[in-house]
């Protein structure tokens, strides 16, 4: 059988999301977040969603987000995504709002926010990009680097008596009675991408169905902040950040 | 028993040449272009050996960029 | 009622969406009040102690984002922790009210009136080329008046505007008539009022995107550009100042909020002394009634700017005359107010004697 008696419409069996536009993304190659972004737009559409959802950028390498995804976008302050969704959510009650962080903007600078929200069980989705690091300047710390890693602020490597202990936001927020779904994915491999689908999709029918704060992180990489190959950084990840941020759902209610 | 035959596509202009699809193919489909690069100056995936391709997607799912297209027959 | 309750009972009349707030002396009675009032079960209207100033403003600047018509308060410390906010919703061209019940400073200060947020409020406050509307009440009537104008401003123009308030109009008791109840936007009248709204691309419309950011440098100079020309409009338009025998004063005081009230009261002493005193009251402090204040002061033989502070209203004064007869500034700190006497004796000791 020849290419072109298979590449057919008819035997198409994945394409770009049609949420996803078609334009160049600026995140370096091999990027987690367009991995993210590609599932975010292929839940939303799939779910009858497109007229219904608002997501928050963040500051950080996820702010220009809303060039990306066919959806209403509002660009927040660094941190404070979470205040944000909270009150379009609240003044919006039958939309799905949700907010795309990394871990400085949920987990440094908008600990407040995002700790908040969660406890106040607002019915937004906050997805979470863990890649412990600062990508947008330069690869410097971030609350969750990890004991040892080299960063552009850490370059003898994290020490815990100079720079503190890895933050675990996720762990925190699973304890609190206003999240009702908390789980922690990854996107480096097709089944791990399909099982974050799965989760950003069940985040999604819990804002609808008005359960509380679903918050989806994904351990994710920054092969150029972490200055590896991205099929390298993908190694790395399994080997160091999978051992201090083990996958799986923290909190299912 | 039917056999799954594959083959993809790949947006040429929208891939980066991050390896990532080459990486997580089961069959050794993909490699980068050994020598052609795009408009931006990437050496971009291609199907070096398409008659192992099954179509099982792996290599879309994992591509940030979305550049992938994935078809798939089934013959008897 | 106090000026603070009123503003609460204004607000839910005037239809309003959502009030998003934390606690700070002089002003908590705003929440306080909308809290005990539970509009939710009547108009609908969303009232949120958030975790932080900080919360609040982001949680206005989300709401306004999303076209509703969505207010904050708060007192000096904490309107300082708002400016970042503020400032996104400039450059994002968004609607909102933030009212700021002055308290004395800097830093923690003191929970007594002031007026020393001048400079904050009319330059900007936050970073970047931007002002708010500034209205300055100096009654409760006035406090409930401006919540309505301080709305239909910002949504006219997209901009957010300010209730300027001191201490003491938050905390002072008048009998107050309030406005009808007006019914808050209906979804459909939000979608067509204002079409770049972010709440969901009903039809399938266009994405809407609500950002202050721009690194293409000749877009953001445009972005800059076309703030400055709704400055520019709303310069022209929405001037707006009190002026009480001016006509035939010799003598003009400029005082803006509170203390226009307690000047009015330095003027009759003045005047039974024979010292013929007009007061201008500027009401919009941005845009500043230049105009008004330069044909009020044409023939006269000096002014006096009072203000609870350490003179910062006086250098729009001093703009808007060009120097041109002499200007001087009283003021008292720290939460001191002045009395009327004290008032005429500066107007005599500072301008007449010299």
């Amino acid at each position: 059988m020849e290419l072109k008696d298979i590449i057919k419409e008819e035997n198409k069996v994945y394409s770009k999301p049609e949420l996803l536009d078609d334009v160049h993304m600026h995140y370096c190659p091999g990027c987690s977040h367009g991995v993210v972004h590609k599932l975010i737009a292929e839940v939303v559409a799939e779910m009858g969603l497109t007229e219904k959802t608002v997501g928050i950028s963040p500051v950080g390498c996820a702010v220009f987000a809303y060039n990306y995804i066919d959806v209403d976008w509002v660009e927040a302050a660094h941190g404070r995504a979470p205040a944000v969704a909270t009150a379009i959510s609240r003044l919006w009650p039958e939309d799905v709002v949700f907010t795309y962080q990394g871990d400085g903007d949920m987990a440094a600078i908008g600990t407040a926010e995002t700790i908040h929200a969660a406890n106040r069980g607002e019915n937004i989705v906050m997805i979470f990009i863990n890649n412990a690091i600062y990508g947008m300047t330069g690869g410097q710390m971030a609350p969750t680097t990890l004991i040892g890693q080299k960063t552009a602020t850490t370059p003898y490597g994290r020490r815990v008596d100079l720079n503190g202990h890895p933050l675990e936001i996720t762990d925190i927020l699973a304890t609190l009675p206003g999240t009702c779904y908390v789980t922690r994915q990854a996107v480096h491999t097709p089944a791990g991408a399909r099982k974050t689908k799965a989760a950003i999709k069940k985040a999604f029918e819990n804002a609808l169905t008005k359960k509380g704060t679903s918050v989806v992180e994904v351990v994710s990489t920054c092969n150029s902040g972490w200055k590896l190959s991205p099929v390298k950084a993908n190694e790395w990840m399994e080997e160091n950040m999978f051992k201090h941020y083990p996958l799986g759902d923290l909190k299912v209610d | 028993m039917a056999k799954l035959k594959g083959a993809i596509t790949v947006n040429v202009e929208r891939c980066k040449g991050c390896n990532l699809c080459v990486a997580a193919c089961p069959t050794d489909t993909l490699s980068l272009q050994p020598n052609e690069v795009n408009d931006r100056g990437y050496h971009y995936a291609y199907m070096s050996n398409p008659d192992a391709c099954t179509g099982c997607c792996s290599c879309a799912w994992v591509c940030p960029d979305a550049c992938i297209e994935v078809y798939r027959v089934k013959i008897d | 009622m106090k000026g603070n309750e009123a503003v609460a009972h204004a607000a839910i009349r005037y239809g309003c969406d959502g009030y998003f707030g934390y606690p700070i002396t002089p002003q908590s009675e705003v929440l306080e009040t909308l809290e005990a009032l539970m509009p939710w079960e009547t108009t609908g209207m969303v009232v949120l102690q958030a975790e932080s100033e900080v919360a609040a403003i982001n949680m206005v600047y989300g709401g306004a984002a999303s076209g509703k018509a969505v207010m904050t308060s708060s007192s000096s410390p904490g309107i300082s922790l708002k400016q970042e906010g503020i400032s996104y919703m400039a450059g994002a061209f968004l609607p909102a009210l933030i009212l700021n019940v002055m308290r004395g400073g800097p830093g923690l200060g003191t929970i007594q009136p002031s007026q020393a947020d001048y400079f904050q409020a009319t330059k900007g406050g936050g970073h970047g080329d931007y002002h708010l509307i500034v209205l300055a009440p100096s009654s409760v009537q006035e406090m409930v008046d401006f919540v309505g104008l301080g709305f239909d401003l910002a949504f006219k123009y997209r901009v957010p505007s300010m209730i300027l308030a001191d201490g003491i109009v938050g905390q002072m008791m008048e009998k107050v008539v309030l406005p009808p109840f007006r019914p808050r936007r209906t979804d459909e009248e939000i979608r067509k009022q204002c079409p770049w709204a972010t709440n969901g691309r009903t039809g399938k419309r266009k994405r809407n995107v609500v950002t202050s950011l721009e690194l293409e440098s000749s877009r953001m100079e445009e972005v800059n550009h076309r703030l400055q020309e709704c400055y520019r409009e709303i310069e022209k338009a929405e001037t707006r100042c009190e002026e009480i025998d001016t006509d035939d004063a010799d003598y003009l005081i400029v005082a803006f909020g509170s203390i226009a009230r307690i000047c009015a009261k330095a003027m009759e002493l003045a005047r039974e002394k024979g010292i013929k005193v007009g007061i201008l009251r500027p009401i919009t402090l941005w845009p500043f009634p230049k105009e008004a204040v330069r044909k009020a002061a044409d023939g006269k033989k000096g002014i006096l700017c009072v203000e609870l502070n350490a003179g910062q209203m006086i250098e729009d004064v001093r703009l808007a005359i060009h120097d041109c007869i002499p200007v001087e500034h009283y003021g008292r700190l720290g939460g001191i107010i002045p009395s009327p006497t004290e008032i005429v004796e500066a107007l005599e000791n500072k301008i007449i004697e010299k």
